[in-house]
């Protein structure tokens, strides 16, 4: 569409204006904070790269439980919770409307309960008593003669944490794959069983996933953001920060531990950058897989 | 036709669907119960929350800890109408707001020739990544700076620009065809006028969603009540929940899964509303 020169901008200047201040200049002061020591009160110091040196060769912690924690994390609730949307999207768009529709809205609906919803619920299946839940199911069915104390065990704690969220992610990028679905205009299918695709599985690749691209993109996008927001859910379960022996310590969880525990500030910001440095990879890694398939 | 007779969004029941239904109605179940659970949790009279073993369901449902919930909040300096209202004010201006700036940037984004156009969609589409808890320590320092420390705007401003809005009404947009823009111009149109009256309207489905993002994005905001605001006349009903939810004891159970119940209810209601208008929209906007 042809424009006045200036048109563009103009539509464009309120949005960029506020993200300019709220995403760009917040991202761009932690990599800045990141070389300084700063405890929110002094002016900050500059110390090079002692931050990122301390995180890497100092911070046994961080070595031991955060980094590996959050990559198991995010490998399982990413990739695995963006296949799983992905199936129960195309799985769902081969049903009639009323089903899908009641069907869908179940699915979807834990994502919307994400934060005080969520705590309480998952707090109550798993209490460390016998009247929790999941310690009274067990007993029942002669599997366990004990109550487990779920949020102490610090070999459950990570499993429990990533079920949630696995729980709560099939969230707006499931709801864009069906919606992508259903889109696809039914002589595709038809043209293509005419040209010789046999099977489900070579309709989904060859034409169900080629169609509708835009939205296999959004949903990866998304289960990367979801795998890296969901991180607050180990410290709402076990409501402390950090969670019992760092089982289930995840990045975002070392970042306000030290912003906001202990006021290192610089130390923080270089945890952020570092994190934001992982989710990019992440991402990066997504938006190849997507536009080799064209 | 298509193979074994199945086919997407068929019109009529038939035998082939059945397998699909046999795994989807277990995983539905699985993600349903907690839900069902809380609901039938926040109905439980006292004895029914203590006992033993557990219940599922509620057998004589009472308003009991809805009523401990409004209590306590009488009891406090602050009364709940309060919290209501400053989260009524602040999610319909997010939600309002970041679907215009959206949507107008969207616009300009699909539509419009200009040198900047794939490197500002670029920055939006690494921004998509952008983890707000990452970076809450220099969004505090520029709110600061801004100067907007505790007012209405600290809860307000910073959820507005939604990358993953932009994003998906944009890609959305690249839908809608060309040849209808180039005839509005031919017929006189403005772009104001072309974004008011053909792209806004063939949009709706991308602009639901994008609410629905919104709407949850700062409906369910603890953040900015507990980091941005100092006076506790301006926080919101979500952190005032959120300090309840805390409670150990189990009359804190009972009122945390009515609090709880409380903040799911307009989202669940807001997305049957859009879900249903989504895919309607989608199945007969018959553009592609």
């Amino acid at each position: 569409m042809r424009t006045k020169r200036s048109t563009p901008y103009l539509f464009l200047m309120p949005y960029l204006i506020l993200f300019s201040v709220f995403i760009i200049v917040p991202t761009v002061m932690a990599v800045a904070l990141s070389f300084t020591n700063y405890n929110a009160v002094e002016t900050p110091e500059v110390v090079g790269l002692t931050n990122y040196i301390n995180l890497l060769t100092q911070d046994t912690i961080f070595l031991q439980y955060v980094l590996p924690n959050t990559v198991l994390f995010a490998l399982i609730v990413g990739p695995v919770g963006y296949m799983l949307a992905f199936f129960l999207a195309w799985s769902l768009s081969q049903l009639t409307k009323l089903p899908r529709t009641i069907l869908a809205l179940i699915i979807y609906s834990p994502s919307m309960t994400m934060g005080v919803a969520m705590t309480v619920m998952w707090r109550v299946v798993f209490l460390g008593n016998q009247s929790g839940i999941a310690n009274y199911a067990l007993t029942q069915l002669g599997i366990i003669t004990e109550p487990i104390v779920w949020m102490l065990n610090t070999n459950y704690i990570m499993p429990i944490v990533i079920i949630v969220a696995l729980w709560g992610s099939m969230g707006v990028g499931f709801l864009a794959m069906l919606a992508g679905l259903l889109n696809i205009s039914p002589e595709l299918y038809e043209a293509a069983s005419i040209d010789g695709v046999r099977n489900r599985f070579q309709e989904v690749f060859y034409i169900t996933i080629p169609s509708m691209k835009p939205q296999m993109l959004f949903g990866a996008v998304m289960a990367v953001v979801n795998a890296f927001q969901a991180g607050n859910i180990g410290v709402m379960l076990t409501g402390s920060n950090p969670t019992p022996q760092y089982a289930a310590q995840l990045m975002v969880n070392h970042i306000e531990d030290y912003g906001f525990t202990r006021y290192e500030m610089g130390y923080a910001a270089a945890v952020s950058v570092a994190l934001l440095g992982i989710i990019y990879t992440f991402s990066f890694v997504a938006r190849k897989l997507f536009t080799e398939k064209d | 036709m298509a193979i074994n007779g199945n086919k997407v969004n068929p019109k009529k029941f038939h035998k082939n669907q059945i397998p699909f239904y046999l795994y989807l109605i277990p995983i539905a179940i699985f993600m349903g119960a907690p839900i069902v659970y809380i609901i039938n949790h926040a109905f439980k009279p006292m004895d029914e929350l203590f006992a033993f073993p557990p219940r599922f369901f509620v057998s004589n449902p009472s308003f009991i800890n809805f009523q401990n919930l409004f209590q306590t909040a009488a009891g406090s300096s602050i009364p709940i109408s309060r919290y209501i209202f400053n989260s009524f004010v602040v999610t319909v201006a997010v939600v309002l707001l970041s679907i215009l700036i959206s949507t107008m940037a969207g616009f300009a984004l699909s539509k419009m020739k200009f040198r900047l156009k794939n490197t500002i969609f670029e920055v939006n589409n690494l921004a998509l990544m952008f983890v707000a808890t990452a970076v809450t320590i220099p969004r505090y320092l520029t709110i600061n700076t801004v100067g907007i420390l505790d007012t209405y705007w600290a809860h307000i401003l910073p959820l507005i620009a939604m990358p993953v809005c932009l994003f998906l009404i944009k890609q959305f947009m690249d839908q809608v065809p060309d040849s209808l823009l180039e005839a509005a111009q031919l017929e006189g149109a403005g772009s104001f006028r072309i974004y008011w009256k053909v792209i806004l309207p063939l949009t709706k489905p991308a602009i639901a969603t994008g609410a629905i993002l919104a709407f949850q994005s700062v409906w369910t905001n603890v953040e900015t009540s507990n980091l941005f605001t100092s006076s506790e006349s301006i926080r919101t009903l979500s952190f005032y929940m959120n300090t309840l939810s805390g409670v150990g004891t189990v009359q804190g159970q009972g009122m945390a899964a009515a609090a709880a119940l409380i903040m799911f209810i307009p989202n669940l209601l807001l997305f049957v509303v859009m879900q249903s208008s989504v895919m309607n929209t989608m199945a007969y906007s018959g553009m592609k």
